[in-house]
């Protein structure tokens, strides 16, 4: 078969493959847009250029989990602080070196005047496309700029239009997630005349508290602000925020997703939803710009597995599987299924079922392997997620499949349970253990070893395990 | 030539007997805490002699409170950070850990225990401290992970507490016997002032109580005798041979080895006889110090050896070679050591026999003896009513540890024959909770 053609054409603006640099540090100067392209990266949208700004010292913040450094990013930048001019004469360096990579101008300014002078010096710069940065959740709102403009769909539509007077390449616009509904500025971008949208900006947070000082990070001389959160963490969110623009019937634009893209998979979960295009920040900023190298060639071979033969073949095609709660087929049952020659004996999936859902698993003595009882599983996965070993806890389809029953469908038939103790709600037969039954249980289990070895009472005292008398 | 040049220098020693165990730095115990799965009933707990709980403290380690994790070892086990660096782990807790079973290198579970205890006594953190008095007094014969261990415990209960040690250093085998590439003395000794620090019992040092006399005067002035007196000296073999120089007990040994290394010399052909941990030891402690031959000798074939088989190839790992189904008949020399006579053997139905005929000497200058420890069995006489059992070993309740004589209690090697640091320090616990038991019942 032959390779898969990664190239794009989004919204007009053409890119050897759908992988651009987002608007951010990694954008900040020509040197480090012609390394990324000569990495391997497809475009790149420059870090946005306006209004002049002066940036603090101690910018980032980071979330790690145990010995995961940057799970969530957190910054209090603002926009470029580095002279018009010099970014300007760089992307029309850049443009010259790498013709055929796409270049796009992230913008943030106030006035009419202001947004027409930036949008032309770009355009003759040679720019192929321009991202309205709506986003920045920080420093720049406060200014009445960044998510304060996204956060207004009139005033978003007001300044799309005031571009549009004067754009004469296609023009995205980048959307903050700080805000209930993402479709609303999504269409007044529609209505302003946009080209594109791109989603999602970083989501206002406090990143973590030092424990000492009583700030929060990052930590400006003894104080901190909120800042906006992205990286790993943030994929959810914006995976759903790209499916609701891309499923609503009045948004219609074409997609750039943005959040949490680190390797091939997130970008091809993105493209699944509706994304025609995918932006890094965070993953460049922790790895560097090798990591394209993963990311084409993870793509590459999926495409060339599912038999994709362009990006095309595959955007948005998650999209008709993502359904309201309503339409699900409340018929379909699964269950657990514990691979006893798998299982290590950890009993996490015991102690999160007991404690932390059905009381669907039971330990039976003689063996560290624990059973599940299937009349009391209810299928909702946690003991094959808490499972450490890969496949060793399957959720199994019980149901033959031939029956298909939504809640609208019961709720159009007049069979939903409307009353409190109604019969024919769902958790109605279900087996719970007796409040009382939990006391002592297995305290002896969770208690330390000290504790196990000698309990309080001096004559309640149980032989240790273990304890006595072992020898070589 | 062999592995190890001869030490010369302090440095040269250190090199030699490095730590096999070595502390972890923040990263690394950061990078294994956070592997640690939080098992559920966790069978690694389950397999510590001393039921700590090995989930609580890697936890604690992965979320930055390592004095807790160190508290939570001590509440357990007052021989944490020495446990930590000599238990076989890879018999216990490391044995037992889930990953073993998905092939997947068990959490090193040693290692972060003394991560986090060690942390603990270079801070000096008090975490623990004696309990109001309680008017009542207990002597400890033996400063060994027994002694201490109870010392520490009747502490926090209230006891006044003396412990009479024969020798001058506390930890009794851990300073005086444990291989020293399992722990330095150093740090056997820190941990030891960290505990009298905080739990403040009195050690009389070079005080040992050998006679009637002596076991009179402590009756008459303590509530109750705690024996932690462990094991002696290493037992003759009855051979011909045996009083020729150079011909060592391992103990002795290795005693020698961890308290004068600099004046510890082994030959250029060294015969270890046994077949336990501590002929392993032994004679991976030869080789270390340079000898350049070092035979291990058993009596039955390699799979019969008592020794844990990471014990054994740690051994071969340094060079010792194994010589199976030999039994010693005779150190021959001229005042000095030779050879050893020996004679084949071969198991029949679990019995050894000697195959008549087949004797040979084996050429060496240095014999090691790593043929068990004798019990302590004419101390134990002088006591009245103390009952040993055939094996020499004190009897006592497996639950408070009180002996056949009320008022003398006991734990450790004494009592168990002869087992690990681990279990002495955790039966003595146990035990100082028995005379409380006794000592509270018998109050009026
Ligand atoms: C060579 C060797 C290597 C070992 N290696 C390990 C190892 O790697 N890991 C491990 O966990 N265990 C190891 N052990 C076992 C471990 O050291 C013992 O199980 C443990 O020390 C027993 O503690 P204890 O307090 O009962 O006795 P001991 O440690 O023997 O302490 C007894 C103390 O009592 C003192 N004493 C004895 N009689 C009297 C008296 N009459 N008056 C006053 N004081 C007295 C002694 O001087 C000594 O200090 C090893 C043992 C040996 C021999
Ligand atoms: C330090 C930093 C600065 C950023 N500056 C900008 C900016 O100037 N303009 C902009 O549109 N987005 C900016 N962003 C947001 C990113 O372009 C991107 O939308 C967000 O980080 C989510 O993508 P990620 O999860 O790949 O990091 C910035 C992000 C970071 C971390
Ligand atoms: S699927 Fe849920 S209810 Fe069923 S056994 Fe697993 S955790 Fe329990
Ligand atoms: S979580 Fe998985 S490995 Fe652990 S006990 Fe349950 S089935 Fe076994
Ligand atoms: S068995 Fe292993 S993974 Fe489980 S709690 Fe113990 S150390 Fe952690």
């Amino acid at each position: 078969m032959a390779m898969p053609d990664l190239s794009i054409n989004f919204a007009g603006i053409k890119s050897p493959n759908p992988f651009w640099l987002a608007s951010a540090p990694p954008t900040n100067s020509g040197y480090q847009v012609m390394k990324a392209f000569d990495a391997g990266w497809g475009g790149a949208v420059w870090k946005t250029l306006g209004v002049p700004v002066v940036n603090v010292s101690s910018r980032y913040g980071s979330m790690n989990y145990r010995d995961k450094r940057m799970v969530g990013f957190n910054n209090i930048e603002l926009i470029s602080d580095r002279p018009l001019s010099d970014n300007l004469r760089e992307i029309e360096e850049v443009k010259k070196r790498f013709p055929h990579h796409a270049v796009i101008a992230s913008l943030m300014v106030q006035s009419r005047q202001e947004w027409h002078d930036i949008v032309r010096d770009v355009q003759n710069a040679g720019s192929d496309g321009i991202e309205l940065n709506f986003g920045c959740p920080h420093g720049m709102c406060e200014r009445g700029m960044g998510s304060a403009v996204g956060q207004e769909p009139a005033v978003l539509q007001t300044i799309v239009e005031w571009v549009m007077e004067v754009a004469r390449i296609p023009v995205i616009v980048k959307l903050t997630p700080n805000i209930s509904d993402i479709t609303e500025p999504a269409m007044a971008a529609r209505r302003g005349g946009a080209d594109a949208i791109s989603l999602i900006n970083t989501i206002q947070s406090i990143v973590g508290v030092d424990l000492d000082l009583f700030a929060p990070y990052p930590i400006v001389d003894g104080k901190g602000s909120n800042g906006g959160y992205c990286g790993p963490a943030v994929k959810p969110i914006a995976l759903n925020m790209v499916k609701n623009c891309a499923q609503h019937p009045d948004v219609r634009l074409p997609i750039s997703g943005i959040g949490g893209i680190e390797n091939w998979r997130d970008a091809v979960e993105h493209i699944l939803l509706g994304a025609s295009s995918v932006q890094v920040c965070t993953a460049a900023m922790h790895f560097g710009f090798g990591i394209i190298r993963e990311m084409t060639s993870g793509l590459e071979q999926y495409m060339k597995e599912k038999g994709f033969h362009t990006i095309y073949d595959m955007v948005g095609k998650a999209l008709p599987n993502v359904k309201h709660w309503e339409d699900l087929n409340l018929k379909y049952k699964v269950t657990a299924t514990i691979h006893e020659e798998k299982c290590i004996g950890c009993q996490l999936c015991y102690t999160a079922c007991e404690d932390g859902a059905h009381q669907a698993i039971r330990l039976n003595a003689g063996t560290r392997v624990p059973e599940i009882i299937e009349d009391n599983c209810v299928g909702c996965n946690l003991c094959s997620l808490v499972c450490p070993v890969e496949d060793c806890i399957t959720m199994d389809r019980r149901d033959d499949g031939s029956e298909q029953l939504t809640w609208k469908e019961r709720t159009a038939a007049g069979t939903i349970p409307t009353e409190f103790n109604d019969e024919r709600a769902g958790g109605r037969h279900h087996w719970v253990p007796e409040p009382a039954a939990a006391l002592n249980k297995e305290k002896h289990k969770t208690l330390p070893g000290k504790a196990r070895q000698y309990a309080e009472s001096a004559t309640a005292l149980e032989p240790a395990p273990h304890g006595a008398g072992g020898s070589e | 030539m062999a592995e190890y040049q001869t030490p010369t220098s302090e440095p040269e020693f250190h090199a030699n007997f490095a730590q096999i165990k070595p502390r972890m730095n923040t990263s690394e115990a950061l990078f294994e805490s956070s592997r640690c799965l939080f098992c559920f009933d966790a069978p690694c707990i389950n397999a510590c002699p001393s039921g700590i709980d090995i989930p609580q403290f890697i936890r604690q380690i992965n979320t930055g409170n390592t004095t807790g994790a160190a508290r939570t070892i001590y509440e357990a086990n007052y021989f944490g950070n020495a446990c930590g660096k000599v238990c076989p782990t890879e018999v216990l807790c490391e044995g037992a850990c889930v990953y073993n079973l998905q092939e997947v290198k068990p959490i090193e579970i040693g290692r972060l225990q003394s991560f986090a205890t060690r942390e603990a006594i270079e801070q000096d953190k008090q975490l623990f401290g004696p309990g109001p008095a309680n008017g009542r007094k207990v002597a400890v014969i033996g400063a060994g992970p027994a002694g201490i261990s109870a010392a520490c415990e009747l502490r926090s209960l209230g006891y006044e507490v003396d412990v009479f040690e024969a020798k001058d250093q506390p930890s009794g085998l851990t300073v005086y016997g444990v291989a020293p590439y399992k722990i330095t003395n150093e740090e056997v000794l820190a941990e030891m002032a960290y505990l009298e620090g905080q739990f403040g019992y009195r050690v009389h040092y070079n005080q040992p109580i050998s006679s009637r006399r002596e076991l009179e005067a402590l009756e008459a002035s303590y509530d109750v005798i705690f024996l932690g007196i462990g094991l002696g000296p290493t037992n003759a073999l009855q051979l011909p041979g045996e009083e020729r120089s150079n011909c060592v007990g391992a103990v002795e040994f290795i005693e020698q080895l961890r308290q004068r290394h600099h004046h510890t010399a082994v030959g250029r052909r060294v015969i270890v006889l046994g077949g336990g941990n501590t002929a392993m030891d032994a004679a991976s402690e030869a080789a270390r110090m340079g000898a350049e031959d070092v035979v291990l000798a058993y009596r039955r074939g390699k799979e019969e050896m008592g020794a844990y088989d990471f014990e054994y190839d740690l051994a071969k790992g340094v060079g010792v070679k194994g010589l199976f189904n030999v039994a010693p008949v005779e150190i021959v020399g001229n005042g000095k050591v030779e050879g050893v006579k020996f004679v084949r053997t071969a198991t029949l139905n679990g019995q050894v026999r000697t195959v008549p005929g087949s004797e040979f000497v084996a050429p060496c200058d240095m014999v090691i003896k790593a043929t068990g420890q004798a019990k302590q069995t004419q101390l134990l006489a002088l006591i009245p009513g103390l009952r040993l059992d055939d094996k020499g070993r004190i009897v006592a309740d497996e639950r408070t540890g009180q002996t056949t004589n009320p008022r003398y209690f006991t734990s450790g090697d004494a009592r168990n024959g002869g087992a690990e640091v681990v279990n002495a320090s955790s039966e003595a616990k146990a035990a100082a909770r028995g005379i409380h038991e006794y000592l509270t019942k018998t109050k009026d």
